[in-house]
C-alpha cells in the first residue's frame, strides 16, 4: 500500500506545517510554513486525480497569494532596523525543518512522476473535463468570478494607494 | 493494468475538517493582523480540498471548479485585505488587532 503511504506522508506534512505556521511567532516564520502546507496540498491533490487543481495550487496559491503576503511583510520593515530583525529571524537553524519537508515532498513527486504507470488514486478528472464544464454549466459563475476580482483589485489599488502617499508625506 | 487503490474519502474529508479548525483557531487565537489572513487562507484551502476530495469521489468536474472559484475569492480577499492591513499600519502604527478595536472616533 504504498500509494497510499504517500496519502498519509503529504497528509501528514500539511498538518504539522499548518500547525507550525499558525504558532509561528514571527510572521516570516508561519509564511515559511503555510507555504509548505499549500504545496502538500498540491501534492494531495495530485494524487487523487485531480493534476489541474494541483497546478493551480501551486501556481496561484503558493505563488501569486503568498507573494502579496510577502511583498507586504517587505513594506512593513523598510528601514536598516527591520533589516537587521530578519537577519536575526531567518538563522540557519530555522531553515532545518521546512527544508526536511521540501525534500520530502519533492522526493514523493519524484517518484510518482519517475513511476511508469500512472499512479491513480480516485478517478482522473483531467484539465480538458473540467474546462469543458467550466465554460459549459459553469460560465456564469466564471463571470461573476471576473467581477469580484475585478472588485478586488480596484478595492486594492484604492488602499494601496492611499497608504504609498501617506508614507511619502510622512518621511518628507 | 495494476489494481486501483483509491484513497477512502472520509479521510481526506477528515483532513479537511482539521486543517480548516486550526486555520479557525488560528483566527480566533492570533492577535497579529497579517497571521489572521494567513489563518483565513488555510480556512479557505481547507474547503478548497474538501470539494476536491468529494470531486474526484464521484470523478466529477464539478469539484474542481469550485476549488477554482475559492481560489478566485482567496485572490480578492487577500488583495483587499492587505491593503486595508496597510493602512491600518500607516493610522495606528502597529498589527495588533485588540489595539485596532479599541481606537474609537
Amino acid at each position: 500500500m504504498l500509494e497510499l503511504a504517500l496519502f498519509y506522508l503529504a497528509a501528514g506534512i500539511s498538518l504539522v506545517s499548518t500547525i507550525l505556521a499558525v504558532t509561528r511567532v514571527n510572521a516570516t516564520h508561519a509564511l515559511i510554513y503555510l507555504i509548505i502546507s499549500l504545496l502538500a496540498s498540491a501534492i494531495i491533490f495530485y494524487l487523487v486525480g485531480a493534476p489541474f487543481a494541483a497546478v493551480l495550487e501551486v501556481v496561484i496559491y503558493a505563488g501569486a497569494i503568498m507573494v502579496l503576503f510577502v511583498f507586504v511583510i517587505m513594506m512593513l520593515n523598510l528601514s536598516p532596523a527591520g533589516e537587521a530583525i530578519e537577519h536575526r529571524w531567518l538563522q540557519p537553524r530555522m531553515w532545518i525543518i521546512p527544508a526536511l519537508f521540501c525534500t520530502l515532498l519533492l522526493a514523493e513527486i519524484t517518484y510518482m512522476l519517475s513511476r511508469g504507470d500512472n499512479l491513480l488514486m480516485g478517478h482522473m478528472v483531467g484539465p480538458k473535463a473540467v474546462g469543458l464544464e467550466l465554460f459549459g454549466p459553469y460560465v456564469l459563475a466564471v463571470e461573476i468570478a471576473s467581477m469580484l476580482l475585478l472588485a478586488g483589485l480596484v478595492g486594492a489599488f484604492h488602499l494601496g494607494r492611499r497608504y504609498l502617499t501617506e508614507l511619502r508625506e510622512e518621511t518628507s | 493494468m495494476t489494481e486501483v487503490v483509491v484513497i477512502p474519502m472520509e479521510h481526506g474529508l477528515l483532513l479537511a475538517a482539521i486543517l480548516f479548525l486550526i486555520g479557525l483557531l488560528g483566527v480566533m487565537v492570533r492577535r497579529n493582523i497579517l497571521l489572521i489572513l494567513m489563518s483565513l487562507e488555510i480556512m479557505l484551502n481547507a474547503c478548497g480540498l474538501a470539494f476536491i476530495v468529494v470531486g474526484a469521489h464521484w470523478g466529477q468536474a464539478d469539484g474542481q471548479i469550485m476549488f477554482m472559484l475559492i481560489l478566485a475569492i482567496a485572490a480578492a480577499e487577500v488583495s483587499v485585505g492587505l491593503g486595508m492591513l496597510l493602512q491600518v499600519h500607516i493610522r495606528i502604527g502597529t498589527l495588533d488587532i485588540d489595539l485596532a478595536s479599541r481606537m474609537r472616533g
